[in-house]
């Protein structure tokens, strides 16, 4: 018996030591090899996915050796300390240093109080981001989960399906830099004149029509919508994807028996399948809220935050980044954290309602 | 499970073992040579990056330091990132100075008056720039900076071969412009090509124009006094210098494709109108790097030419406005000091001035060797300027340069802002 | 023809008129979608200047003016009056924007009035793929500098945006940055859903909070400590960054999947002798595939086509593909026929694990497996 045990902890030094001289080399080597790209790329791509692994691994091994009592509180800590140290550093951690920020001034040294809070509230580019913010959270929610439902629906009954969707999913696939080309290309606008052909492809179908063509983007109001479309278009497909699996996963058992009592195919999705992906469905659109929010890159790329268009977390960055105005950039992101509160409160409701802690 | 693991883990001890082994080798080898190197982050890629590389090879062969140079298209964010996580290269090239003037504060930058040859630095430099590299730290002015390689603002560039055939006169005189204007006008064109579209920094084309209109209808005194804050946006001098281009932007007819194209139409492609056949608008105001934005296999001096925007009334004259890059020394080592004394030179842009589109700041500056005679005609004119001043937005707080005098020249151009409105929210966010 | 089999038959031709329908919404749509994507791709095969002068959907056979004559006009004509050419008669202003006769032939003024010339243009169908191009690709794939003379016999010498090393790089980046946070997220949902531990619930709630957390405010205080800890312009700190940024939702979206899997399977396999750990790679894992898969895909397109984190934690060393297309961009600031072409290279790679990973969400591997 004892020998065993023995052995056992034998392997399991062993097995430390091995993982951290894994662990060790592959750093030495990746920092400075020179040779072959391909070669160091597949080594990279192996050491950083089996390092995880096989910390994983040996800290479990460790956990299971202690004795019962300590291993029922040591091995959550090995599940999800990870996870939270991660998350310690990367997200806390900074967001606590931007909350303490948001009080100084911008070299970061003079304690100012509510000073930027004040700027940032009597400064009139902060109420326009911040209604803009609202389009794009209602219009951009409700347009990327409705249609993506839509085609998630429909598409379950084509036997085209996997074609559909892979189109509808195409955009994803884009990068911003890429997705504001394509749309520049849709909303370009060449000026008024002799002879003037448009290349946007908007404008196009206006012309052909027999309208005048407009400066989209300057539109006040419209140009924001014209905005969102862009998201729309680059996140349906994450909606539709996710609820695609969540319809798919409701048992055929369920809709055939509706159908038998006579149910219309609205009352099957109205009664059945709505309730049945309610889950996913508060998933997906907390989400794309949360995404709609923080979402900068389209404004950037496409109008500069021009023309009322800007939203708080361009602003943000302008601030922070191009303007060197460290100590509002702070209370800006500070804001925009508070104002999605809300969302996770009412996600968390669900939660609580969908009794997902066991 | 536990069998994939020990795949991995086998495969991985090999692979280590490989690597290592190999890894030691090239240890070995870079020890043997005894390289100095010294990094270097600005905002040049692409094209400009190659050129610069080009402009410091001899140095770095003759000397065996090597310039790493690093390039980035959001330098503004990405140095600023770097200065403040305690990571700054060796020498990063601004190309604002107000930009550089945040981290004098924070007193992040080497003062290159105790660290170089300043009898050298002075010889080659006139006052004026010197001047604008001397900037405020916490334990009082230092030289923060060199300039290395500026352009002319306020150029107004023109298709020759049309504009000759047409029988077009370059005006000398500000009636003499709008007399041009009215005879393009009348002849069925549009006589100016603007675009001020430029991404996040839309807007800063208005600006650039806002600039030489200061300097052409109010005292130098006054646009220095409106760089710090002094001469307000909201005064007539400022008033005055918007709504004369105003009066050249806004009438219809003026500019192709309008008002409203102006702040959608990008900055690098508003000029290309002017070389399509037949042209379809006949100037284009912008700094001579604008070039690079033609029509490929354009010739200097036959297909395309400048005039100095006219002064519009005598008092004033025509002074020119200028932009550049300053170089900034974040590390003090020997070899540092060594290339940061090489950029004092004009030799360091030499071949970069034989390929074109930039201008040395530099006293020693060889006309001859731009092989361009458009920009050798600039360089002269740079060098034989009485009065000169440097592009204000620049070197005016980064949240009115770089954000609300951009943001509202873009919404008054595009009608959403009246001039009351725009110079009223440009007060209003200087810094106190 | 028996009742039943009448009914039978009129349901389903209910049912085709209705999948007939369906199908036209969904084709609808899914055009809508497309096109803008058609559009970048038949531009990314233009020349740079018919990019700016015409629309992409001009490479598509249509009828269009085509120039069949020049007429230079005498000196003494009345530009600023009316005036009559080969018996039209107009203005400038009506000739500049063409007037077209009724033989059907369209005279349009050149230029402005001093060229005194005057173009006939007849209508002409002009065929598909007129000036369509490859050299956009070879240029973006080229690697090393690219030289090429110009029109005054100048050598130009620009970098390549070395396209494949970028892909290689991106490869490295993504591939980790996809499966380390898909793995601990994992193993940190199997702890929320299915262990019980102090704090487990608040802490939950921190980590969906901070979803919302945007990454940006995180950036200079991770690029301090990378400093400290030599992490610049690896790809350990990509990874780590990737990962720290992308937990909040792979936990979320794991952890709303794991924590719905049937309770009696953890308690049999428990009573068999199975550790947490065990549970977790043989049953969790399988069962969780297509909860990891749409993770893995959103994860995956979200690194690949980073460009924000990589510009500041990777640089310029190991430029990723995103950095590179950026590149393209260039001094010149609308390079669109290379940023387009460039642009749809880089969507190749997403879409293949899009592909490749989609055959997980079909139905039957869910439901046999767990609700069946």
């Amino acid at each position: 018996m004892k020998s065993i045990s023995i052995q056992k902890y034998f392997f399991l030094l062993l097995e430390v030591i091995v993982a951290l001289a894994i662990l060790i080399l592959g750093y030495v080597f990746l920092k400075s090899w020179e040779g072959s790209k391909l070669f160091m790329v597949i080594v990279a791509i192996i050491w950083g996915v089996g390092s995880v692994a096989i910390l994983f691994y040996v800290l479990n091994s460790i956990a299971e050796t202690l004795p019962r009592k300590t291993r029922s509180i040591v091995l959550p800590v090995v599940f999800a300390g990870p996870a939270l140290l991660l998350l310690l550093w990367f997200l806390i951690l900074p967001t606590i240093r931007t909350f303490s920020l948001s009080f100084f001034n911008d070299t970061g040294r003079q304690f100012i109080g509510l000073t930027n809070y004040g700027n940032v509230f009597t400064d009139g580019v902060f109420w326009e981001s911040f209604r803009n913010n609202i389009y794009w959270l209602v219009f951009g929610t409700s347009g990327s989960v409705g249609i993506g439902l839509l085609i998630a629906v429909l598409a379950d009954k084509s036997r085209f399906e996997n074609i559909y969707k892979a189109l509808i999913f195409l955009p994803m696939a884009i990068s911003f830099v890429g997705a504001g080309v394509i749309w520049k290309f849709i909303y370009a606008y060449k000026g008024e004149g002799a002879n003037i052909v448009e290349i946007g492809l908007l404008n196009a179908i206006i012309t052909g029509l027999g309208f005048k063509a407009q400066a989209w983007l300057q539109l006040p109001f419209w140009n924001n919508l014209l905005l969102i479309i862009i998201m729309v278009w680059l996140q349906t497909g994450y909606a539709m994807v996710i609820l695609s699996s969540a319809i798919k996963g409701i048992p055929s058992s369920l809709i055939e028996a509706a159908k038998v009592d006579g149910a219309t195919e609205f009352q099957v999705f109205r009664h059945i399948m709505i309730p049945e992906i309610m889950g996913t469905l508060i998933t997906v659109s907390t989400t794309i809220v949360i995404f709609s929010l923080k979402l900068f890159d389209i404004v950037r790329v496409m109008t500069g935050g021009n023309f009322g268009t800007n939203v708080i977390a361009n602003e943000f960055y302008l601030r922070q980044f191009t303007q060197g105005r460290t100590g509002e950039a702070s209370a800006l992101a500070i804001l925009l954290l508070v104002a999605v509160v809300p969302v996770l409160l009412y996600n968390l409701r669900q939660f609580q309602g969908r009794k997902a802690f066991k | 499970m536990k069998r994939i693991l020990t795949l991995i883990l086998a495969l991985m001890v090999f692979l280590m073992i490989l690597g290592t082994t190999s890894c030691q080798k090239k240890d070995d080898m870079s020890k043997g040579s005894d390289k100095k190197v010294v990094t270097m982050a600005g905002p040049f890629t692409d094209n400009d990056a190659v050129k610069f590389e080009e402009s410091i090879k001899a140095f770095e062969e003759e000397t065996g330091i090597d310039i790493q140079y690093e390039g980035s298209k959001e330098f503004e964010a990405s140095i600023s990132v770097r200065i403040e996580g305690g990571n700054p290269p060796d020498i990063a090239d601004f190309p604002q100075p107000g930009l550089l003037e945040n981290f004098v504060k924070t007193g992040k930058v080497i003062d290159l008056s105790k660290t170089l040859d300043m009898t050298k630095v002075r010889n080659n430099y006139i006052q004026s720039w010197l001047d604008m590299g001397t900037m405020t730290g916490p334990d009082g002015p230092i030289m923060a900076g060199l300039w290395a390689r500026v352009n002319l603002k306020g150029i107004v560039w023109y298709n020759k071969k049309a504009f000759d055939a047409a029988g077009y006169k370059v005006p000398t005189t500000w009636a003499e412009l709008e007399s041009l204007m009215e005879q393009i006008k009348s002849d069925g064109d549009a006589p100016w090509a603007i675009g001020i579209e430029s991404g996040a920094a839309t807007g800063w084309t208005a600006t650039d124009w806002t600039e030489q209109l200061m300097l052409r209808t109010t005292s130098l005194e006054n646009y220095d006094r409106w760089l710090t804050g002094d001469l307000k946006f909201d005064s007539p001098e400022v008033r005055t210098a918007i709504q004369t281009w105003s009066d050249i932007w806004f009438p219809e007819g003026n500019v192709y494709g309008g008002r409203k194209s102006i702040p959608t139409t990008s900055f690098g492609d508003s000029a290309k109108v002017l070389f399509e056949e037949p042209p379809k608008a006949w100037l284009h105001d912008q700094g001579n790097f604008i070039v690079s934005f033609f029509p490929e296999g354009l010739q200097p001096g036959v297909d395309y030419d400048f005039f100095n925007l006219p002064p519009v009334n005598d008092t004033y004259g025509a002074p020119l406005l200028v932009g550049g890059d300053i170089y900034a020394m974040f590390n003090d080592r020997p070899e540092v000091r060594q290339v940061m004394q090489y950029f004092a030179s004009a030799q360091s842009i030499k071949t970069w001035l034989a390929s074109g589109g930039v201008l040395a700041p530099q006293k020693d500056v060889d006309p001859n060797w731009l092989t361009n005679p458009v920009d050798r005609r600039l360089q002269e004119l740079l060098k034989n300027a009485k009065a000169l001043r440097f592009d204000g937005s620049d070197l005016m707080p980064g949240a009115v340069g770089a954000g609300s005098f951009w943001k509202e020249m873009t919404g008054y151009v595009s009608g959403s802002r009246t001039l009351d409105q725009a110079v009223k929210a440009i007060d209003a966010s200087w810094p106190n | 023809m028996s009742e039943p089999t009448k009914f039978k038959r009129k349901q389903k031709l209910k049912r085709t008129a209705r999948n007939v329908w369906v199908n036209i919404v969904l084709i609808f749509i899914t055009l809508l979608w497309t096109i803008p994507t058609l559009g970048i791709f038949v531009t990314s095969f233009r020349r740079s200047e018919d990019i700016f002068s015409s629309g992409w959907w001009s490479i598509l056979p249509h009828r269009d003016w085509v120039k069949t004559e020049e007429l230079t006009l005498s000196e003494d004509i009345d530009v600023d009056g009316t005036f009559i050419i080969e018996d039209i008669e107009g203005d400038f202003e009506s000739f500049r924007e063409g007037i077209v006769s009724e033989d059907g032939t369209q005279y349009r003024w050149y230029g402005n009035k001093r060229t005194l010339r005057v173009d006939k243009f007849e209508r002409e169908w002009v065929g598909f793929g007129a000036n369509l191009t490859l050299s956009n690709y070879r240029d973006v794939l080229a690697s090393g500098k690219i030289q090429f003379t110009d029109g005054n016999g100048r050598t130009i010498t620009r970098d390549g945006s070395n396209f494949y090393d970028a892909v290689l790089n991106s490869l490295a980046v993504a591939i980790p940055s996809t499966v380390i946070p898909i793995l601990i997220a994992a193993f940190a949902a199997y702890a929320f859903a299915w262990m019980d531990f102090p704090g487990r619930k608040p802490l939950f709630v921190i980590v969906v909070a901070l979803l919302v957390v945007p990454l940006q405010i995180a950036l200079i205080p991770i690029l301090q400590d990378y400093t400290s800890l030599d992490l610049n312009g690896s790809f350990l700190g990509m990874w780590l960054a990737h990962t720290g940024f992308g937990l909040p939702l792979a936990v979320y979206l794991l952890f709303n999947y794991i924590s719905t899997l049937p309770r009696d399977i953890f308690e049999s396999a428990f009573l068999d002798g199975a550790t947490p750990f065990n549970i977790f790679a043989r049953l969790v894992i399988p069962l969780s595939v297509p909860a990891l898969a749409s993770f893995a895909i959103f994860q995956f397109l979200w690194v690949w086509n980073d460009y924000l984190i990589a510009l500041i934690f990777l640089g310029d060393k190991n430029r990723v593909v995103t950095s590179a297309l950026a590149a393209m961009v260039g001094e010149k600031g609308q390079d669109w026929h290379l940023l387009t072409s460039g642009a749809f290279l880089s969507m190749i790679l997403p879409l293949v694990v899009f592909f490749s990973l989609q055959r997980f969400f079909v139905r039957g591997l869910m439901a046999g497996s767990i609700k069946g």
